[in-house]
């Protein structure tokens, strides 16, 4: 038996993403997952803009890159078009809670029938490590040199707790940070995909994943970072829809 | 048992895979790639192919060849 | 038929099957109506949560294959210019209706002809023109939507039809069309799922897959320019002035033309119907008997007065009569002709 990534993925000689980034995670549970429920062939993804953006230099699945924060709509439109297909957004906490926020709990309320996994890593990333809506309080970032505070920046949003009380199909929450995080993780995506099938409605998996450039930490320390200090803050676990297999 | 594989030409050097083995079979290797990154090595003695390192690795470096158990 | 539901049935005809849209008067009839017309013939509505949701859906829909349209007024066509471009960037055919309002900010429900310029030099960042279609009458209105979806396909791009508040609510008898419908699947780049494909179909907006952009781009306004320029000209043969206006205002300008020839003032006119490609061939063959154009826009600044000029390469004087929010009366069109031609007007724009 041979464990490798699925050969959609890694058609590329790596990809460019920075060291200990999670996006090459995420999408690498993102393709096990189409790969496993053999949907490879009829998946369409959207994709947002910058990092998250970069999957479609890196995989082989029908793939549009959305503007930025727009994915959510983008997929509704496509998913309205082929109702029978597998439709999946993938963008970034700025993208998903900051600029494109009204479309992803506008989502949620219409309780589409597609799939969202946000990789929130608590900045924006490819622009240089700004704050986001989800940077914690008092951490650094280059538009919060000082660490972020009520005062300049405001609280940290937590959009899976916001999404908690509605009425949809799926919301869960890993990270990215160890081996069984990740294996967790994937289940997540995966029940999130058989909600779609089963079209029962919006789902969305939240990621939390490293940045080790914009963190200015070593992989390793963003890893015992997550596990100590983000997940407390943004608690791990499903929160809508987790009858069935126990994960 | 089995063993691993490695694509070391992807490998980035973020090392998540020396810190996760639970084996401790993998270490850096002194030798850089076309990128400029100190590659890493498995001990193929210490090696369980337990596929821990492939779970935690951003850059599909690792490769698990399990032999088959009847 | 009134003007927006007749324009609605059309978008049904032309075979579209995604409409997502935000209400906004005065163009409200047509996403009410398209909301139960469309699940008729299987096709999806969805009211939006905003333009910007609805001009991404439609990017999603026709990205998929659909003929995807949305619609909107002034205010709310601000708020499609992010993702107009983005359907520039990817090559993605679709169809935004924009029924024009008056004024800047919150502005005036009542009709007006202000977007001119959104909608032939704005249309968001980067170079991005949309063809454009303005036309005059309800009937004109069926007949150039169902030409939209075709032109967006021949050159996989967006195209606006600028309808306004007046032909929107105007009630005309029409002819409606023959329906069309097109097969999801029929082109190669769409989305669909990569089945028996080794690559896949990617829909993105950067460039650097293709080897020049420039050329591109610039080859496929110019097909534009030498292929879309639709224009109606009217006795301007013999003409002492050339009156031109596009929409409600071409409507007021031929009856200014047949006024003003009964009173032996020769005027003539120049209805321009695509407005991106501007007509300039319609401007070829002026007579020499023409002191001067004159432009007739219920815009306050003459917004479409530079497109002449450059169309008539600074040859001749280029005069507006722009009524803003109040639609030209003919006989004061007729009255503002004459006094250009007997010279008593000074300022060619406002």
């Amino acid at each position: 038996m041979v464990i490798k990534a699925p050969d959609r993925i890694t058609y590329t000689d790596g990809h460019s993403f920075c060291p200990g980034c999670g996006h090459g995670t995420a999408i690498r549970l993102i393709g096990e997952v189409l790969q496993e429920l053999k949907l490879e062939e009829d998946s369409i993804i959207v994709l947002d803009v910058a990092c998250g953006g970069m999957p479609i230099d890196v995989w082989r699945y029908d793939t549009i890159e959305a503007a930025h924060g727009r994915p959510v709509p983008t997929a509704v439109g496509v998913k309205m078009v082929r109702p029978d297909q597998p439709v999946l957004a993938y963008l970034g906490d700025g993208a998903a809670y900051s600029i494109g926020l009204a479309e992803t709990i506008h989502s949620a309320r219409r309780n589409d029938n597609i799939v969202v996994i946000v990789l929130n890593n608590c900045v924006f990333g490819m622009t240089g490590g700004q704050m986001s809506p989800t940077t914690l309080q008092g951490q650094v970032t280059t538009s919060s040199p000082n660490g972020k505070n009520m005062e300049s920046g405001g609280a940290t949003l937590d959009v899976v707790k916001l999404l908690s009380s509605m009425d949809i199909a799926y919301l869960a929450r890993g990270a990215i940070c160890d081996a069984a995080n990740i294996r967790k993780a994937k289940k997540y995506i995966k029940k999130a995909m058989e909600k779609q099938l089963n079209q029962e409605g919006f789902s969305l998996v939240e990621l939390l994943s490293p940045c080790p450039t914009n963190w200015k930490m070593t992989p390793s320390r963003c890893a015992d970072h997550i596990k100590e200090h983000v997940t407390s803050i943004f608690p791990v676990g499903e929160f809508i829809g987790k009858e069935g297999e126990q994960v | 048992m089995g063993k691993v594989v490695l694509h070391t030409q992807r490998c980035k050097g973020c090392y998540l895979c020396i810190r996760e083995c639970p084996k401790k079979a993998i270490r850096k290797s002194g030798i850089n790639n076309k990128k400029g990154y100190e590659v890493i090595e498995v001990d193929g003695q210490l090696c369980v192919a337990c596929g821990t390192c492939y779970v935690v690795c951003p850059d599909y470096v690792l490769e698990i060849h399990r032999e088959e158990t009847t | 038929m009134k003007g927006n539901e007749a324009l609605a049935e059309a978008v049904i005809r032309s075979g579209c099957r995604f409409y997502g849209g935000y209400p906004i008067t005065p163009q409200n009839e047509i996403l009410e109506y398209i909301s139960w017309r469309m699940p008729e013939v299987g096709g999806a509505f969805v009211q939006a949560e905003s333009e910007l949701a609805a001009i991404n859906m439609v990017l999603g829909a026709a990205s998929a294959g659909a003929r995807a349209l949305t619609s909107s007024s002034g205010p709310g066509y601000s708020l499609f210019q992010e993702g107009i471009s983005y359907l520039v960037a990817g090559d993605i055919p679709a169809v935004i209706i924009d029924v024009a309002r008056f004024g800047s900010g919150i502005g005036e429900i009542s009709q007006g002809q202000c977007d001119y310029k959104l909608v032939t030099r704005g249309n968001g960042h980067g170079d991005s023109h949309l063809l454009v279609l303005a036309p005059c009458s309800v009937q004109e209105s069926v007949d150039l939507m169902m030409q939209a979806f075709p032109l967006a396909e021949k050159y996989r791009h967006p195209v606006i039809l600028l309808s306004d508040a007046a032909i929107g609510q105007m009630v005309e008898p029409v002819n409606l069309p023959e329906p069309q419908t097109v097969d999801i699947n029929r082109d190669a780049w769409t989305v669909k799922g990569c089945k028996g494909q080794d690559e896949s179909k990617k829909i993105t907006n950067v460039f650097y897959y293709m080897d020049d952009y420039n050329s591109y781009l610039r080859d496929k306004y110019q097909k534009m320019q030498e292929e879309e320029q639709r224009w109606e000209s009217i006795m301007t043969e013999d003409a002492q002035l050339i009156l031109v206006a596009y929409g409600i205002s071409a409507r007021v300008c031929k009856e200014a033309v047949r006024m003003a020839r009964e009173k032996g003032v020769r005027l003539g006119l120049i209805r321009p119907i695509s407005i991106f490609p501007y007509p300039g061939k319609a401007f070829k063959n002026i007579p020499d008997s023409c002191k001067a154009l004159m432009t007739v826009e219920m815009s306050i600044t003459g917004q479409m007065a530079e497109d002449v000029r450059l169309a008539v390469n600074c040859r001749y004087p280029v005069y507006t009569y722009g009524t803003g929010i109040k639609v030209p009366g003919s006989s004061d069109v007729v009255r503002y002709a004459s006094d250009i031609i007997e010279g008593k007007i000074d300022k060619e724009v406002f």
